[in-house]
């Protein structure tokens, strides 16, 4: 690993920065850490090395508004540095990490360790979020503002709906005082219990089932009481048209945004097939028409960011019968390509594509990433796009090998990433 | 579009590559000659259970586990009995007693198993999906038979019922079938729904209120109701599902009273019905509950030929999986 970040001139690049519109062949210049240049060569700047990109593509580092490192206490599943090193592997630069931890980040002790561990391991930085309520319970609030001050991005409840309304009203009056972002996972807690979306497929598996409408009703509530306390509120990974259509009306006058889950853009509940574990999600796949109103909503921008929602498990916690299976995909090693095929599917431009993975999550966060611009951090993803590759989980280089999406073929090779100028990462060539 | 094929999922994980039954996991999928394989090797084992001796060798030397992590007597006692006039060994383990397995989970109690050299597995849970489970991890040359997972299948209740319906009413292309009651947690209904489609039954008939009924249900191909005098009307076969207290409990309904009022099976109810028409329930009963006795013990039940029938099925299906249908013994005995 690099120490000290060095000069480089990156030449040949095909450039994708969404923040100023730019894409085309340019040259990046990076010095003490920073974007020094693009195009022309800043005055009396001297390489200390030169890369030909010629062929790659050239963009902000990735920016994945929720991975789960399971670090502190899950190790088993996955840690700092194995699923860091995923994140860099993948061109993903900055993390927001959910604080479903062991303890849960409703300590300062956690944010501490998270900051210090990722400034140790030098590879992707790590934007935590803080707890909501204590334990994620639900019942009563975190020390938020010590949590913030300890270096966390915003406050979060995880992948848990908090039930009862007058403790999230009080935790949004809170936070909304501070200020700091909330990222909610929006469902009726009662209506929500389900394995799996119902429907036809939770109708032939006997599976209890997990109605849009238990989502739906969420959004619309946690929305009115956003517009009762102030608050600025982040729908995380909205899976259904119903909750989209209750949002719609809201982006118009509130402060508030979503994100959507790869992995949601691009499966639905016939994935599920026969019991498969690794399509188990929270919230569950829903239909095709769910999956086409994500998918326009990503195209307008109503859902400004594109997330892994990785959540690495031990094979184990597959290897079950679908109720007691966990939750979650091993996202950060197919992200990007993911990403690119959904271009490929003529969902978005690869502009839009970038953005949604960039600048999107990066504003979200609240954090200075996403983007090209001279003086910038040089947080950078040099991938192929012409590269393919068949989906083979057990080389991931994240802990968790638990994907659906074994067997895709898909296209995008990280190449090279850079953090704050130093490289991280380098791919096979190959 | 690349292949979607997921490393726990695949097609369909119940047929081998040559096409035949490699375990039984559910009806649906299951191909018509598959089907009418298991219901014609049944009825010759209808016979030998009317001989003084009962036994066959088919499974001689066989080892066959009845692993049960719920309770049951009909299925598990039908299946220990077929396997035991197909000459098998037999082992009965019933794990439902012991708060789940003292921490032992599901794949390390069947790898113990397999250590054993054991040759088939006869599972019951009471989740959804766990057959599946253990038939993609058992050694290749182990079956597995769901003997029920949660509410999703019950193969060898639905391949009885339809032999039942076979041997009382002929060709189910010519019936109509209501089925009614719980089909919302009715492994039975919905396995029952797969194999009288698979053969071609023209109407198919659910009847419940909608809180006892799964989303979507009309995506398994049935006509829904909710008032039971509609759906009776003119049927050949009647269905009736047990209902468990807990329904009420869980607010799906006010009272068994209530219930039985609407849904509940009478004489009265039953003039709606075709005049020949039969009575099925698989077992236990609520007396007053889904059926009155009058039903149940009428000449229009066909209950305890059910469980009869029961046994040859299981013997058919053991038979098939064990791959030792012996063609000798389907011309001395068929």
């Amino acid at each position: 690993m690099e120490q000290q970040p060095i000069r480089r001139h990156i030449a040949n690049a095909y450039v994708i920065d969404p923040a100023s519109g730019f894409e085309g062949r340019q040259d990046l210049f990076i010095a003490a850490g920073r974007i020094a240049g693009r195009g022309e060569a800043p005055a009396g700047f001297a390489a200390d090395e030169y890369i030909d990109a010629g062929g790659l593509m050239l963009c902000p580092g990735l920016v994945d508004l929720r991975a789960r490192l399971r670090e502190p206490g899950e190790e088993l599943h996955g840690d700092m540095q194995s699923e860091l090193r995923a994140a860099v592997a993948g061109g993903i630069t900055s993390v927001g990490c959910p604080p479903d931890t062991l303890p849960v980040a409703d300590q300062v002790s956690v944010i501490r360790h998270q900051l210090g561990r990722a400034a140790e391991l030098g590879l992707a930085r790590v934007h935590p979020l803080a707890a909501l309520t204590q334990g994620l319970a639900g019942q009563h609030l975190a020390e938020m503002a010590l949590l913030l001050a300890a270096g966390a991005v915003g406050v979060s409840n995880g992948d848990r709906a908090i039930a009862h309304s007058g403790i999230l009203r009080s935790a949004l009056e809170y936070a909304a005082s501070l200020p700091a972002t909330v990222f909610l996972h929006s469902e009726d807690a009662q209506l929500g219990k389900g394995d799996m979306h119902e429907g036809e497929v939770s109708t032939r598996l006997g599976l209890p089932g997990h109605p849009a409408a238990a989502e739906a009703i969420g959004v619309a509530r946690d929305l009115l009481l956003a517009e009762l306390t102030g608050a600025r509120v982040h729908f995380q990974h909205l899976s259904s048209a119903a909750a989209l259509d209750q949002l719609r009306p809201a982006l118009l006058r509130l402060p508030v945004s979503a994100d959507a889950s790869v992995a949601h853009l691009h499966l639905t509940h016939y994935d599920v097939g026969y019991f498969n574990t690794h399509a188990k999600t929270c919230p569950p796949l829903r239909t095709h028409r769910d999956r086409d109103a994500l998918r326009a909503a990503l195209r307008t921008g109503q859902i400004s960011a594109i997330t892994s929602d990785h959540a690495p498990w031990h094979e184990d916690a597959s290897r079950d019968t679908f109720h007691n299976a966990a939750a979650g995909i091993s996202g950060l090693d197919t992200f990007l390509p993911l990403v690119l095929r959904l271009v490929d599917e003529g969902v978005l431009s690869l502009a839009q594509a970038i953005e949604r993975v960039t600048l999107g999550p990066a504003r979200i966060l609240g954090i200075p990433a996403g983007t090209l611009a001279v003086g910038a951090p040089a947080d950078l993803c040099l991938f192929d796009p012409e590269a393919r590759f068949i989906v083979q989980p057990q080389r991931f280089h994240s802990r968790g090998k638990n994907t659906p999406f074994g067997g895709w073929e898909l296209r995008g090779v990280v190449r090279q990433t850079y953090v704050g100028g130093r490289l991280v990462f380098r791919g096979n060539e190959d | 579009m690349s292949p979607a094929f997921p490393r726990l999922g695949g097609g369909n994980p119940q047929l081998r590559p040559d096409g035949r039954l490699g375990h039984l996991l559910s009806i649906e999928g299951l191909p018509e000659r598959i089907l009418l394989e298991i219901l014609n090797t049944a009825e010759s084992f209808l016979q030998i259970g009317e001989r003084a001796v009962k036994k066959t060798p088919t499974l001689r030397g066989k080892t066959v586990v009845n692993l049960f992590f719920e309770s049951s007597t009909r299925t598990r006692t039908t299946f220990e009995l077929a396997a035991k006039r197909l000459s098998a060994d037999v082992l009965n383990i019933n794990v439902a007693t012991s708060s789940h397995n003292k921490g032992e989970s599901l794949l390390d109690t069947i790898d113990n198993l397999m250590a054993m050299h054991v040759d088939g597995f006869v599972m019951r849970h009471s989740e959804a999906g766990a057959a599946h489970l253990v038939a993609r991890h058992v050694d290749q040359d182990a079956w597995v038979v769901n003997a029920g997972d949660g509410r999703h299948a019950h193969p060898t209740q639905g391949l009885l019922d339809v032999f039942t319906i076979l041997r009382h009413k002929g060709p189910v292309d010519q019936l109509k079938v209501a089925i009614v009651g719980d089909i919302l947690h009715s492994r039975v209904a919905r396995s029952q729904i797969h194999a009288l489609s698979i053969l071609g039954c023209p109407d198919i008939r659910v009847v419940a209120p909608k809180t006892l009924l799964p989303a979507a249900v009309e995506h398994l191909g049935v006509r829904v109701f909710h008032d039971l005098d509609e759906g009776l009307e003119g049927v050949d076969v009647v269905t009736m599902l047990r209902l468990q207290q807990e329904r009420m409990e869980a607010n799906l309904l006010p009272s068994s009273n209530e219930y039985f009022r609407q849904y509940g099976l009478t004489d009265k109810r039953l003039e709606r019905a075709d005049p020949d028409a039969i009575v099925l329930h698989p077992g236990p009963m609520n007396r007053g509950v889904e059926i009155d006795s009058v039903v149940a013990d009428g000449p229009r039940a066909v209950i305890l030929p059910q469980v009869t029938h029961g046994l040859a099925i299981r013997m058919a299906v053991l038979t098939s999986l064990a791959g030792a249908r012996d063609r000798d013994l389907h011309r001395d005995h068929g």
